[in-house]
């Protein structure tokens, strides 16, 4: 398919890393910093966006070998009971808490249970945006 | 509930019954079971007399919707009494006449039975409840039955047309008459008919006063058949024979007249009232007989006649409003007796026209045909039809000694006397009334000979007929002789009604009256005065016109039987269906582009006209920030790409415009300091760009819209418009900002209680997670939606 791009595909081997690891940093950066689930997963999505071009979609696929459908379900599942969460412990629907947590590591960290919520939306806005293109660039 | 709760509603639970009788019982004639009740319900009826005579009236409530006001009362008066016993007992003479008219193997009988229940109890439903919501209800299940009655022989057009007809009509009243129930209710708070009339005197002097009059009387018009309302009777007359005796002549066209009776103490008095019952009432007097003149069917010069008895009744009632105006016991007899005629003709009109009608049943039902030109000389085949429709016409036509002779003298001398009335300018105008009186008796009288000669006299001509003609069996005549009996009994000792019937209904009517006072007193001679020389006159008149009949009946008016009006209802209606289907096909033209202009110029008009007439639009800049360069060349930039978009030629352009106006949007953002907002806004354009190249790759080439001139003119309009009202409104509103926003809040909290410094990201995981919950499964749904169109695509059958 794509004989000559070898240049390509080096610079995407290194860079889609980057990228994902740029989006994971947004991605956990959201709670204090610019950024937070949709732009990380939009991010992500924009590195496998970026593989798909240099290679092709098989690649992608071959990459996450998981229909995307239950990727997105996951995602709304994991974000709706971070709220059913809550009403365990007699709260309302959604109702988030934080605390700061000694880690070994990390040191001092704030762990937020609006992080799970955040989780949710970015695996739904990931394989949203993968499903949409791909379905329709499959297509021809 | 009380005795009368349940007579008032046995026949619709005896009508629950009947399907279940029709079946289990086959070999006997349904109409037997049914027979009973109407029997028992005169009888029970007839048990009040000596209460209502002596001025009492019984009463009896159960609520229905209490909290509403609507409850179910009975209310039993004079006029109530009258009615009621002439529901139960024509009723049951009518029953009895159809068990020998309708064959127990060809007919549906549960069907007929039913309805004819429904409308029986319905009838009583109407004339004995107070209130009136519960009348209104009633009112229109008799509607509905007639209608059903109507169509009962369902597989003809005709009775389709005749059963469309009178609900068409019927049901338009009951509507009007709805408006003016309500309005009565603004007026007084109240549903009871009898509260309503113990405030008359603040509604005559309300202004709702003539609304719900006119509301009123047009309700009582439709179903009475008043002109112009008239033309659906003689359509009606498609319902079996029966059917026509008992609704169309006896008791539902009569509900009209129950209702401007009922109503007399709240709106008599006024000069509209009078002017409107009398003048339509003396109208329709005139029309009906000039029209049952014209008919060659029997049921139609029937029913033209039953239209013409009715318009008499109902001039009555008006002239009689007129005692209201002295409403202070002052009133002399000269006044009221127009009401005692009224009543007086009332009862009468139902005892002949129903004999009437079942001696026409008869003669179709014996000899195959209704038409008088081909009827002639049953006189000594059949000579009880023959008494009874001699007797029966006689009365119509007001000749004595039968019971017609003696209301239409009354009818004369109220109408005589209308000149002396000295109000409502009738010393003037009150000439006309006799003459148009006196014109339709005339008319009357011949209508009756036509009716009665073309049947019964001449030669008979066997080949005319289908079947062998020979006289109806016994049971078929029980119920006609009768009516006829009563006829005669009526106009030889009219009394044993005055102080019965008609002195309690006179008293409904003109409530300061005591049954007392009235004193009827009807009598077969009463000297020679003015109305003996007008009967004179018209059956002189009459005969001269019936002997010259060969030479006028070849004038052309005479040839057409079917009322002109008819025309203006069947153009009425198709213009209806086909200019309604003209104006829907107008402007419901399946173009996306037109749709998408009217929703827009709605907005655009109704936006632009609040703004003015609130006076919101302002324009002097407050609160605004300095605009620096920057902003002005970005704007610049993302004006171009707008214009870009709008005037591109290939879609690659548009898509340019598009992207370039995407990331000014984003620096916009980032000059107005919301990364968060910047930074999605980047990858999504880029995001979308991509997608929009995706679907180039499957479209077909780019063209041009082929819009006319003058619509991209209007599209221009209306999208300037829609910008133009949009900024105005963005500008206003900024300058009207009514109380501090929540921003105070969100930044205090969002670090305290929610432990984040990005108060975006705060407000949208925490805050108002809920929102972001269900934006997500927007975006799921639309992934999903995209995937089902692409993958899911079912192939396209053929032929579809």
């Amino acid at each position: 398919m794509h004989p000559n791009d070898v240049i390509l595909q080096t610079i995407t081997k290194c860079l889609s890393f980057i990228i994902v690891i740029f989006s994971f940093y947004v991605f956990l950066a959201g709670h204090h910093n610019p950024g937070g689930g949709f732009i990380g997963a939009l991010t992500t999505a924009c590195a496998f966006i970026l593989i798909s071009v240099a290679f092709d979609i098989e690649t992608v696929r071959k990459m996450i070998p998981v229909d995307y459908k239950y990727i997105m379900a996951t995602g709304l599942l994991i974000a709706g009971l971070s709220g059913v969460g809550s009403m365990i412990f007699g709260e309302n629907f959604l109702w988030q808490t934080f605390d700061y947590f000694d880690l070994p590591l990390l040191g001092n960290t704030e762990l937020a249970t609006a992080l799970l919520f955040d989780i949710g939306v970015y695996l739904v806005v990931i394989a949203v945006v993968l499903s949409i293109i791909f379905t329709i660039g499959e297509e021809h | 509930m009380n005795a009368l709760h349940w007579a008032t509603i046995s026949p619709l639970l005896l009508a629950i019954i009947i399907p279940f009788i029709y079946k289990y019982a086959r070999s006997i004639h349904t109409g037997w079971f049914v027979l009973a009740l109407p029997t028992v319900l005169f009888v029970y009826f007839l048990s009040f007399i000596p209460t209502t005579s002596s001025g009492e009236v019984i009463e009896h409530s159960i609520p229905w919707i209490p909290s509403l006001g609507i409850h179910f009362n009975v209310y039993l008066d004079g006029l109530g009494l009258l009615f009621a016993l002439l529901i139960s007992g024509i009723g049951a003479l009518v029953v009895l006449y159809s068990i020998f008219y309708l064959s127990k193997t060809k007919e549906q009988l549960n069907n007929f039975y039913v309805y004819l229940l429904m409308f029986m109890g319905a009838m009583l439903g109407v004339v004995l409840s107070d209130n009136l919501i519960v009348l209104y209800a009633f009112w229109e299940l008799t509607s509905l039955a007639s209608a059903l009655l109507i169509s009962y022989w369902s597989t003809r057009e005709k009775s389709r047309y005749g059963a469309q007809k009178s609900m068409l009509i019927t049901v338009f009243g009951g509507f009007m008459m709805l408006a003016g129930i309500i309005l009565l209710y603004i007026m007084t708070n109240t549903f009871s008919i009898r509260e309503i009339i113990s405030q008359a005197d603040i509604i005559s002097s309300h202004e709702l006063f003539i609304p719900a009059m006119l509301f009123i009387i047009i309700g009582a018009f439709t179903k009475s058949a008043q002109f112009p309302f008239h033309i659906w009777l003689p359509d009606a007359m498609e319902a079996p024979t029966p059917i026509s005796a008992y609704l169309h002549s006896a008791t539902m066209v009569k509900a009209g007249i129950y209702l401007v009776a009922r109503f007399t103490p709240v709106f008599g008095g006024s000069e509209t009232w009078f002017w409107i019952l009398s003048l339509f009432g003396m109208a329709t007097l005139l029309w009906g007989s000039l029209s049952a003149v014209r008919q060659k069917d029997l049921k139609g010069i029937l029913a033209f006649s039953t239209i013409s008895q009715l318009g008499l009744i109902m001039s009555l009632l008006g002239l009689g409003s007129a005692a209201l105006y002295f409403n202070d016991g002052q009133a002399n007899s000269l006044y009221y007796t127009a009401i005692v005629a009224a009543i007086f003709h009332l009862i009468n009109h139902a005892t002949f026209k129903g004999s009437l009608f079942m001696a026409a049943g008869i003669v179709d039902h014996e000899t195959g045909t209704r038409d008088i030109r081909q009827l002639g000389g049953l006189m000594t085949i059949m000579p009880v039809t023959f008494t009874i429709t001699l007797i029966g016409t006689a009365a119509m036509a007001g000749l004595p000694p039968f019971n017609g002779f003696l209301s239409k003298e009354m009818f004369f001398t109220a109408v005589v006397n209308a000149t002396e009335f000295g109000i409502f300018n009738m010393e003037t105008f009150g000439l006309a009334f006799p003459v148009i009186a006196w014109v339709a008796s005339v008319f009357t009288f011949l209508y009756c000979c036509i009716l009665f000669f073309q049947t019964f006299s001449g030669k008979f001509e066997p080949t005319n007929f289908k079947k062998v003609v020979h006289e109806a069996p016994i049971g078929m005549l029980i119920s006609p002789v009768v009516l006829v009996s009563l006829v005669v009994i009526f106009g030889l000792f009219p009394n044993i009604l005055s102080k019965s019937l008609i002195e309690p209904a006179v008293a409904s009517v003109l409530p300061y009256l005591t049954a007392g006072e009235i004193g009827v007193d009807i009598y077969m001679w009463h000297g020679f005065n003015t109305e003996l020389f007008m009967t004179f006159g018209v059956v002189i008149l009459g005969v001269i016109l019936y002997a010259l009949m060969k030479k006028w009946i070849q004038l052309s008016i005479y040839k057409r039987e079917r009322d002109p009006f008819n025309r203006f209802y069947d153009g009425a209606l198709f213009t209806l269906s086909s200019g309604g289907k003209k104006f829907t096909d107008a402007y419901m033209t399946e173009s996306f582009r037109r749709y998408l202009i009217y929703i827009f110029s709605f907005m655009v008009l109704f936006l632009g006209f609040m703004m003015v007439r609130l006076n919101v639009i302002d324009l002097v800049p407050e609160r605004t920030a300095e605009i620096s360069i920057h902003e002005i060349t970005l704007v610049v930039v993302m004006i171009a790409g707008a214009i870009t978009v709008a005037l591109a030629r290939t879609r690659l352009t548009a898509l340019a415009g598009l992207g370039s106006l995407g990331f000014g949007m984003a620096i916009f953002f980032v000059l107005f300091r919301a990364p968060d907002l910047a930074l999605t806004q980047l990858v999504i354009e880029t995001v979308s760009t991509v997608l929009f190249l995706l679907c180039f790759y499957h479209l077909p080439l780019y063209k041009e819209t082929k819009d006319s001139k003058p619509s991209k003119i209007v599209n221009a309009i209306v999208a300037s418009g829609v910008g133009l009202v949009v900024t105005l409104l963005a500008i206003s509103s900024h300058n009207n900002k009514l109380f501090e926003p929540l921003t105070e809040f969100f930044v205090n909290a969002s670090y305290d209680e929610a432990g984040g410094k990005n108060m975006v990201n705060v407000i949208l995981v925490d805050f108002r997670g809920f929102d972001t919950f269900f934006e997500i499964v927007v975006l799921v749904i639309a992934a999903i939606g995209i995937y089902a169109m692409i993958k899911g695509k079912v192939e396209e059958k053929e032929g579809l």
